[in-house]
């Protein structure tokens, strides 16, 4: 049942045309960043090979731009969400999967797995632009394979918080600029914090994955990711809930 | 419809408050297997929160829904299974084609994989959707979109259909197609639908339930309902017709009333009908009759008159 609501929602995201769109603006940033980089990485190249242990490839052009795709989806994301829930229930067709036989879990984890499937698919294209590096230079996989996983949990997270604020409103517009104020305010929690140990910074789930993108698989990471997750799934399961008693 | 066909719904005493503002205050109701149930009310008398509750949409703040012997509380997935709702606006997803709305709702009502395909075939001719299944719903007239909503409602097969005014906003002959669609369906699942046309009423439902402010205040068969408040009688035209006495005098004729110089209106008791000798007397005297019909109060008139009644 998770699968049939995951699948409608991820063919939906392709019937309409700013799906597509979007899409194509992505692939030709990601471009832009990654051509910007190398362009840099083969002017300074020369000189690092005088380094002891210099950063290779991986490094200088792949990290740098998992790091801007990282801020991307932090804008992206809650264009995706809002529609989630929010626009179904203006379109008044929530109706449809209320009174059908599936429980509100269903719902709210369909809806997310079948965003997250769209969400891959990007990373994936992104990944796929990066290994083309492998052509020229030995990759870094360890390094790679962190940030992809980095990058997925980000967007998972962003995923979970923005349904969350899909589920408390009626108009997608406000859930989506609820939702970027947000991710926003939990990203400059995370840059205006000037330690480390900062309480704050711990709850933005960009400093969780700066660890990712310099290679380092920390459980602590992990955790919050998953814990994030399940937190706002959980939170937009009650407020499903509390619709069928309170609206 | 049998007294003894199986209940497949049964409510008591719904309570729906919202805030503070009780609106529905303790509904009961009850559905047969093969019957059509008429909802029938003012705008904003309840109806559509009454059936947003028998669905499973709204949870009823007091009261027990049970359908088909399953408790929708408490173990709603069986229960929402034999249920088929439409909602009053179409839960249709505009950006997605007939075919694909329709698998959608096949597979969220659990119909097995191999069954789906025949389902949809089915379902299609039924509503008359043959030649739209491609067409992406956003592009289809009301007309249509209230078809797609109502073939979404009974893909599954379910024992209750539950219509939330199925004919608004359609032409005169889309309305007759839905009507005999309903009433097809009537005949092998049940069916609630709720409306504001009189009209629906008397052509497609079995039993009519009158719901007034949050309260249902009248049910009955619909076809005594017509009867509700109502004389016997009958109006006869006499081209000739003879004074008004004769007709007085004719036995079991309890009143004459002159309608014009050829028309009368003849009321008599409920268990006698004097029309028989009328006829007779007609035809030996020479009064040219022309035509009998006998009296139906109008639907309307006996809805305002329950309506009216309430508010004394």
């Amino acid at each position: 049942m998770i699968l049939t609501i995951a699948y409608k929602e991820f063919r939906s995201l392709f019937s309409i045309p700013s799906t597509w769109l979007i899409m194509g603006a992505l692939q030709f940033i990601f471009a832009w960043f990654f051509f910007a980089r190398l362009d840099i990485f083969l002017q300074v190249q020369s000189q690092l090979a005088q380094l002891a242990n210099a950063p290779g490839a991986t490094l200088a052009v792949a990290a740098p731009l998992f790091g801007t795709i990282a801020l991307i989806l932090m804008m992206l994301i809650p264009i995706f969400t809002m529609r989630l829930i929010a626009e179904e229930r203006r379109n008044q067709t929530l109706t449809l999967l209320m009174s059908a036989p599936v429980s509100d879990i269903h719902i709210v984890v369909g809806k997310f797995i079948g965003l997250m499937l769209f969400l891959l698919l990007i990373i994936a294209s992104c990944m796929l632009m990066v290994l083309t590096l492998a052509a020229g230079t030995q990759l870094d996989t360890g390094l790679l394979f962190t940030n992809a996983l980095g990058l997925i949990l980000l967007a998972a997270s962003y995923t979970a918080l923005g349904l969350y604020i899909s589920s408390l409103t009626k108009q997608p517009v406000v859930a989506a600029i609820g939702a970027l104020a947000i991710f926003f305010g939990l990203w400059l929690a995370d840059v205006s914090a000037v330690d480390n140990n900062n309480t704050w910074r711990a709850f933005a789930p960009t400093s969780h994955f700066q660890n990712f993108n310099t290679g380092l698989l920390n459980s602590t990471d992990l955790m919050f990711f998953l814990l994030f997750c399940t937190v706002f799934l959980l939170l937009t399961i009650r407020q499903l809930y509390n619709n069928r008693i309170y609206s | 419809m049998s007294v003894t066909a199986p209940i497949t719904l049964s409510a008591r005493n719904l309570i729906r408050r919202f805030g503070q503002r009780e609106v529905i205050h303790g509904v009961s109701l009850e559905l047969r297997h093969g019957e059509v149930l008429g909802l029938l009310g003012h705008n904003g008398a309840g109806k559509s929160t009454t059936l947003q509750m028998l669905t499973g949409a709204l949870l009823p703040h007091s009261g027990e829904i049970e359908i088909c012997g399953f408790d929708l509380i408490r173990q709603s997935q069986k229960a929402k299974a034999q249920t088929g709702f439409l909602p009053e606006t179409p839960p249709l997803y505009r950006e997605m084609s007939v075919n694909d709305f329709l698998l959608f709702a096949a597979k969220l009502h659990r119909i097995p994989r191999a069954q789906i395909a025949d389902a949809l075939t089915e379902t299609k001719r039924r509503c008359g959707l043959q030649d739209s299944g491609k067409k992406i719903i956003g592009t289809l007239s009301k007309g249509y979109q209230q078809r797609v909503g109502i073939a979404q409602a009974i893909i599954h097969q379910p024992e209750v259909i539950i219509l939330d005014e199925p004919t608004v906003g359609l032409d005169p002959s889309q309305i007759r197609d839905i009507r005999a669609l309903i009433r097809e369906l009537g005949n092998m699942h049940s069916v609630i639908l709720s409306t504001h046309l009189l009209g629906e009423v008397e052509s497609i439902c079995d039993r009519v339930e009158i719901m007034h402010h949050g309260r249902l205040i009248y049910g009955d068969s619909s076809t005594k309902m017509q009867q509700y408040g109502s004389q016997s009688g009958f109006i006869v035209t006499l081209l000739a017709p003879p004074a008004l006495s004769e007709l007085q005098a004719i036995a079991d004729v309890q009143q004459v009333d002159p309608l014009s110089t050829t028309q009368f209106r003849i009321l008599h008791a409920v268990n006698t009908n004097p029309s028989v000798v009328l006829l007779a007397l007609a035809a030996q005297h020479g009064w040219q009759a022309e035509q009998l019909v006998p009296l139906q109060t109008r639907l309307e008139d006996v809805f305002m008159q329950i309506t009216q009644d309430e508010k004394l």
